[in-house]
């Protein structure tokens, strides 16, 4: 199942400058750990051992995924993940 | 400012309450840690001063008439400062900023009459920085381009108020400040003020430990766009602290000391915590930036209500 995943700019060092990047996976935590593999230190950033880090908000197409099943999210074929830092508020607390 | 008669709220600015956070302080006994209470500004920020300068200064010099528009990228505090000011002042304020800014943020700015233009969330704020050039290229008479990232006026704001004001209220004692890096203004201005005291004062810029990091209005200058007001060779050190540090103390400073402060504020606490601990019977000055109710985001199950 290969989704798109884009990159914000913080992030783009670890994949060599693509603002979007192809991966892997038929839920969010898969797409995560293929992420790990083709780009190493990405998982680090993303997560702890709690789940996705606090300040790091991920959206399924265009919604949080602490709104849907987190990590366990269900993507299929052709989803768009976005990676938004959470810079600039809305930050769930 | 509670005691005082004015005739603009323009001249509310500055003249902040200073804090001593005496159950932080239980952590490095023989310490003192005093917090510079900013959102006592009358927009609720830090960035009240140099919003203010900034404008002042280019309204004396001709750089903004009633015929322009100001117009900056900003996060958030900095607009909310621009377009009070600008209401109480007579001038028209548009801001660039990354569309996934908190909702409070753009409420309260339009409810000043201010317009907002929207940047790609994913370029962070250096993304509204690179748009916001593109429109004064494109039209140059319209605007008053006020770049807090470059604008003297901003550090200056903070060597005239900030920094004279921490000297008054703990000058005979202090020994740290410690400020975090953002347009660095605050901490470019107040350290050279501080560098003319008669006594050393140590000066420490707090900066994020991470470039992915959520300590929203700080900049982790490694992986951003370098603000030109930023002398790397002004603070005596750079303090590098993380989200989770920053979000922690926040929470700590709320249910300790009754302070409700934003994450930035947190992030400079823990850095004076950390520079306290170290320094022997110290007195250390940190800025409290923001309070934290502008961070606010809508709860599970506001999010899908329609009204």
């Amino acid at each position: 199942m290969a989704v798109t995943v884009r990159i914000p700019t913080p992030l783009r060092t670890l994949t060599g400058g693509a603002d979007e990047v192809s991966a892997d996976g038929g839920t969010v935590a898969e797409v995560i750990d293929n992420l790990e593999t083709n780009h190493p230190g990405m998982k680090d950033r993303l997560c702890d051992e709690k789940g996705v880090r606090r300040f790091v908000n991920i959206y399924a197409n265009d919604e949080d995924i602490r709104f849907l099943d987190n990590l366990e999210t269900a993507l299929t074929e052709g989803d768009t993940l976005s990676i938004v830092p959470a810079i600039a508020g809305g930050a769930s607390r | 400012m509670r005691f005082r008669k004015m005739e603009s709220i323009v001249e509310a600015v500055g003249n902040t309450p200073m804090l001593r956070l005496r159950t932080l302080e239980k952590d490095a006994p023989g310490t003192k840690i005093y917090l510079k209470l900013e959102y006592a500004n009358p927009g609720g920020s830090v960035k009240d001063r140099p919003a203010r300068q900034m404008m002042l200064d280019a309204i004396e010099d001709g750089r903004l008439t009633n015929d322009k528009i100001l117009i900056d990228a900003t996060s958030g505090n900095t607009g909310v400062a621009y377009s009070l000011f600008g209401a109480a002042m007579g001038y028209r304020i548009h801001l660039v900023m990354p569309s996934n800014v908190s909702q409070a943020r753009k409420d309260i700015t339009e409810a000043f009459g201010t317009e907002i233009i929207y940047s790609d969330p994913m370029e962070g704020s250096d993304g509204a920085i690179v748009k916001v050039r593109k429109m004064v290229a494109e039209n140059p008479d319209r605007y008053f381009y006020a770049d807090q990232y470059s604008n003297p006026s901003n550090p200056r704001a903070h060597y005239l108020g900030t920094g004279a004001e921490i000297l008054d209220q703990v000058g005979g004692e202090i020994t740290h400040f410690v400020a975090g890096l953002g347009t660095s203004g605050t901490c470019m201005g107040t350290t050279r003020r501080l560098r003319e005291h008669s006594r050393k004062i140590e000066c420490i810029a707090v900066e994020p430990a991470e470039a992915l990091h959520g300590l929203e209005g700080l900049k982790h200058m490694a992986s951003s766009l370098v603000p030109e007001i930023y002398d790397s060779k002004l603070p005596d050190e750079i303090l590098p602290v993380g989200t989770d540090a920053g979000w922690d103390m926040s929470d700590r400073l709320a249910a300790q000391e009754g302070l409700h402060v934003g994450h930035s504020t947190g992030a400079n606490v823990a850095g004076a915590l950390e520079v306290a601990k170290r320094a022997e019977a110290s007195c250390v000055v940190a800025i409290a930036c923001d309070r934290g109710d502008r961070y606010f985001a809508p709860m599970k199950w506001e999010k899908h209500y329609e009204w």
